[in-house]
C-alpha cells in the first residue's frame, strides 16, 4: 500500500478518519465495509466502463496543446474532462456512485453542489437510473447560477435551498449531511469532491482516477513514454487533483503541482488559499487542513470560481502537502481570469475559471523546453460566461 | 461533585447555548434552571457548522457567535460555575472547537471550573479512544456517547464500557428539535437498551418538549433531555421569569 494513500483504518498520515455524529455512524459504516467488495467486483467494473465510454464519452482526450506549449516553452498536454457529459470531471464520480447506491439498494439520491456542477451531474444519473434525487444548493448560489438549478430540475432533480449560515456550499453540505441524519435507512448521500467522511475521499479518489489511468496510455502512444515530469490541476475540494495524481504519486521524481485560489489574493481577507490560511481542523466528517478562527469556526472563503471557493481540502492533499510530496501554489482572480482567456485566443478552447487557475501557474514556471506536462483541463467555460462577459467586458 | 446516579428516575436535564440569548446569559440561566428543579444541565458551546441540529438550535449558535461566545469566553464565565450551580453540568459541543482549544487545556479547564463532563457529537469512539481517553481520564471528565435506534448491540456495549456517567440515547435517527414520537418501533429500541442493563445510567434526548413525551421517555430510562423546546423559550422576553413554569410543565 502505498504511503500516499487511505490506511486500513482511513487516515491519510495524520489526515481523514470519520468524525462524524452516531446518528450517521450506520450509513458511513456500510459503505466502509462494502465499498471495496462492491468496485472492485468485475460486474461493476464493466458496468461503470462501459457508461464510461458510452454515456460519458471516455476516454477524454489527451490532448496536445500546440501553441501554449510554444508560449511557455514546454511539451504541455491537456487531459479534456470539460468534453465529458455535462462539461466536467465530476460525472465520473457520480456514476460510480450512482452504480453503488443501486448495489447497496438505496432508493433515494441526495447530494451537496456549489456552482451546480455536481448538482447536474448527480441529478444526471439519477435521471439515467430513474433515482428520486433531492440536491442542496446555498440560497445564494441559487440566484446565482440559475441555468444549472434549470437543468437539475428538468432532469427531475429537486433543489432544496439552503439557508442556513453563509447560504454557500458548506451549508448546502451541512444541510445534506442533516437529510442523511435523518433518512437513515434508505439513502445514499453522493458528496462531490474527495472530502467527508471515511471512504468517501479514498471513493471518490478512486473514481476519479480513471483521468490519470487514461492519462498514462494516452501519453505512452503520443510520447512514448508513460510518465510526464509535471502534473498540474487545480484544488477546491480536490476531486480532479486527486484523480490527476492518482497513477502518479508513487513515482516520486514526478512533479505533482495543485493550485488552489486565492481570490483578491492570499492576504486580501477574501481568498480560498486553504494550505496557506488554514490550520488543522475536523470539517464534513474528515481531520485536515481548513480556514477557521482561532476559536475553531469555520471561514467563508472567497474566489471567483464557484468550484474552488470550500474552505477545506480533502485530506489526502492535506497529506500530499504536508508531507512535501505535492507542490501547493495558489492563483488569484485576476491571474486565472487571463489564463482562462489566453487558452481560449491560442486554442480556441474556453475553460471553466477553475481549470483556468492551474493554467495561470504556468506563467509563474520556469521550463527548460523539454519537460512533458500534464494539465487537467477539469471542465468547460460555458457555465462560466456571464462571468467571463462581466470581467472582459466582451 | 454530584453524579447521575443509575437508581434515580425521573430526572430532567436541559440544554440550552452558552452566549444565547446574550452573552452573560450563561450563569443565570444555569442557576435559575436548578433552583426551578432541573436534575442536570448541557451547556452548548457554539459552533458554525452544527451538522446534527435542526433549525433552532443552528440560530442559537448563530446568535452565540455573533454575540462573541467563545470557548475561551466560556471558561471564563464558569470560573463561577460551582459557586452558583450544584446539580451535574455538561459541556456539549462539536470536535474543532475543542481541538483548536487543544484537547488537553479543554478537559483542564473543565476540571478547574467544575464541569462533569462533556458530549461532543462528531468526536466517534474509535478516535475517542485512540487519541484522547487517557487525557479525558487524568482530568477526570466523563465523555457521553450517544446511541440510536440503528446503533448495535455490540457498540452499545462498546459505548458502556468507555462511558463513566450516562448514555445519550437518542429517541430517533434525526437532528435536534424532530419531534419524539414512541412508536413501537422506538418502544421495541428503548427496552432493547434497557434489557441490555448496562453499568451506565440512561438518558433520553431529542423531541422531548412536555410532561407527556417526558413520561414517556423517563418509563424507559433514568432520565430525558429538553434542548429545542427550552432554547425556543429564551427567545422570549423575561424568560428567566419563565424558568420556573416551563419546568414544572414538564416535571410536574
Amino acid at each position: 500500500m502505498s504511503k500516499y494513500q487511505v490506511n486500513s483504518k482511513g487516515y491519510y498520515g495524520p489526515f481523514g478518519g470519520a468524525y462524524i455524529p452516531e446518528m450517521l455512524y450506520p450509513n458511513v459504516e456500510e459503505l466502509q465495509n462494502q465499498y471495496l467488495e462492491i468496485i472492485e467486483d468485475p460486474t461493476f467494473k464493466k458496468e461503470f466502463e462501459s457508461l464510461l465510454r458510452d454515456y460519458v464519452g471516455r476516454p477524454s482526450p489527451l490532448y496536445p496543446a500546440q501553441r501554449l506549449s510554444e508560449k511557455y516553452n514546454a511539451k504541455i498536454f491537456l487531459k479534456r474532462e470539460d468534453l465529458n457529459h455535462t462539461g466536467a470531471h465530476k460525472i465520473n464520480n457520480t456514476i460510480g456512485q450512482i452504480l453503488l447506491a443501486e448495489k447497496l439498494g438505496k432508493k433515494r439520491i441526495i447530494a451537496e453542489t456549489g456552482a451546480g456542477q455536481h448538482g447536474v451531474a448527480t441529478a444526471t444519473v439519477c435521471a439515467l437510473k430513474g433515482l428520486e434525487c433531492v440536491v442542496y444548493m446555498g440560497e445564494i448560489d441559487i440566484e446565482r447560477q440559475a441555468p444549472n438549478v434549470a437543468r437539475m430540475k428538468m432532469m427531475g432533480a429537486k433543489v432544496v435551498a439552503a439557508t442556513s449560515g453563509s447560504k454557500t456550499l458548506k451549508d448546502a453540505t451541512n444541510e445534506a449531511l442533516r437529510d442523511w441524519i435523518n433518512n437513515p435507512v434508505d439513502t445514499h448521500y453522493i458528496i462531490g469532491s474527495v472530502v467527508g467522511p471515511h471512504p468517501y475521499p479514498d471513493m471518490v479518489a478512486r473514481f476519479q482516477s480513471i483521468i490519470s489511468e487514461e492519462t498514462k496510455k494516452q501519453l505512452l502512444e503520443k510520447t512514448g513514454k508513460q510518465n510526464p515530469d509535471i502534473v498540474m490541476a487545480c484544488v477546491g475540494g480536490g476531486s480532479n487533483a486527486a484523480g490527476m495524481f492518482y497513477h502518479f504519486l508513487n513515482e516520486e521524481d514526478i512533479q505533482l503541482i495543485a493550485v488552489e485560489a486565492s481570490g483578491h489574493g492570499v492576504d486580501s481577507g477574501e481568498s480560498a488559499a486553504t494550505t496557506v490560511l488554514g490550520h488543522e481542523g475536523v470539517l464534513h466528517g474528515s481531520r485536515s487542513i481548513l480556514m477557521q478562527t482561532e476559536d475553531g469556526q469555520v471561514i467563508e472563503p472567497y474566489s471567483i470560481s464557484a468550484g474552488l471557493d470550500y474552505p477545506g481540502i480533502g485530506p489526502q492533499h492535506a497529506w500530499l502537502f504536508k508531507s512535501g510530496r505535492g507542490t501547493y501554489v495558489s492563483a488569484t482572480d485576476d491571474e486565472a481570469m487571463q489564463a482562462g482567456l489566453l487558452l481560449t485566443k491560442l486554442e480556441g478552447i474556453i475553460p471553466a475559471i477553475e481549470s483556468s487557475h492551474a493554467l495561470a501557474h504556468l506563467e509563474k514556471m520556469k521550463f527548460k523546453g523539454n519537460e512533458t506536462v500534464v494539465i487537467c483541463l477539469s471542465g468547460r467555460g460555458d457555465k462560466d460566461l456571464d462571468i467571463y462577459m462581466k470581467y472582459f467586458g466582451f | 461533585m454530584i453524579q447521575i446516579n443509575k437508581q434515580a428516575n425521573g430526572l430532567l436535564s436541559i440544554y440550552f447555548t452558552a452566549g444565547y440569548p446574550s452573552i452573560d446569559s450563561t450563569l443565570d440561566i444555569a442557576e435559575e434552571l436548578e433552583k426551578a428543579g432541573a436534575d442536570f444541565l448541557e451547556i452548548g458551546f457554539p459552533y458554525s457548522d452544527p451538522v446534527a441540529d435542526g433549525p433552532t438550535i443552528q440560530h442559537s449558535s448563530e446568535v452565540a457567535l455573533k454575540n462573541g461566545m467563545t470557548l475561551k469566553v466560556l471558561f471564563e464565565q464558569l470560573k463561577d460555575l460551582r459557586k452558583r450551580v450544584c446539580i451535574p453540568v455538561y459541556l456539549m459541543g462539536y470536535v474543532n472547537p475543542v481541538i483548536q482549544f487543544g484537547v488537553e487545556n479543554f478537559c483542564k479547564a473543565c476540571k478547574e471550573v467544575g464541569v462533569n463532563g462533556t458530549i461532543i457529537p462528531d468526536l466517534p469512539m474509535y478516535e475517542y479512544e485512540d487519541l484522547y481517553q487517557g487525557i479525558f481520564e487524568e482530568n477526570q471528565v466523563s465523555n457521553v456517547f450517544l446511541v440510536t435506534p440503528q446503533t448495535s448491540d455490540s457498540r452499545i456495549k462498546k459505548i458502556d464500557s468507555l462511558s463513566t456517567s450516562f448514555i445519550y440515547l437518542l429517541s430517533s435517527n434525526a437532528t435536534t428539535g424532530t419531534q419524539l414520537n414512541v412508536e413501537e418501533q422506538s418502544e421495541a429500541y428503548f427496552n432493547r437498551v434497557k434489557e441490555m442493563d448496562l453499568n451506565n445510567p440512561l438518558v433520553i434526548g431529542f423531541g422531548i418538549h412536555n410532561k407527556e413525551t417526558f413520561e414517556k421517555a423517563t418509563k424507559y430510562a433514568n432520565g430525558a433531555i429538553v434542548g429545542t423546546a427550552f432554547v425556543k423559550l429564551l427567545a422570549e422576553d423575561d424568560y428567566l421569569e419563565k424558568i420556573p413554569g416551563f419546568i414544572k410543565s414538564i416535571k410536574g
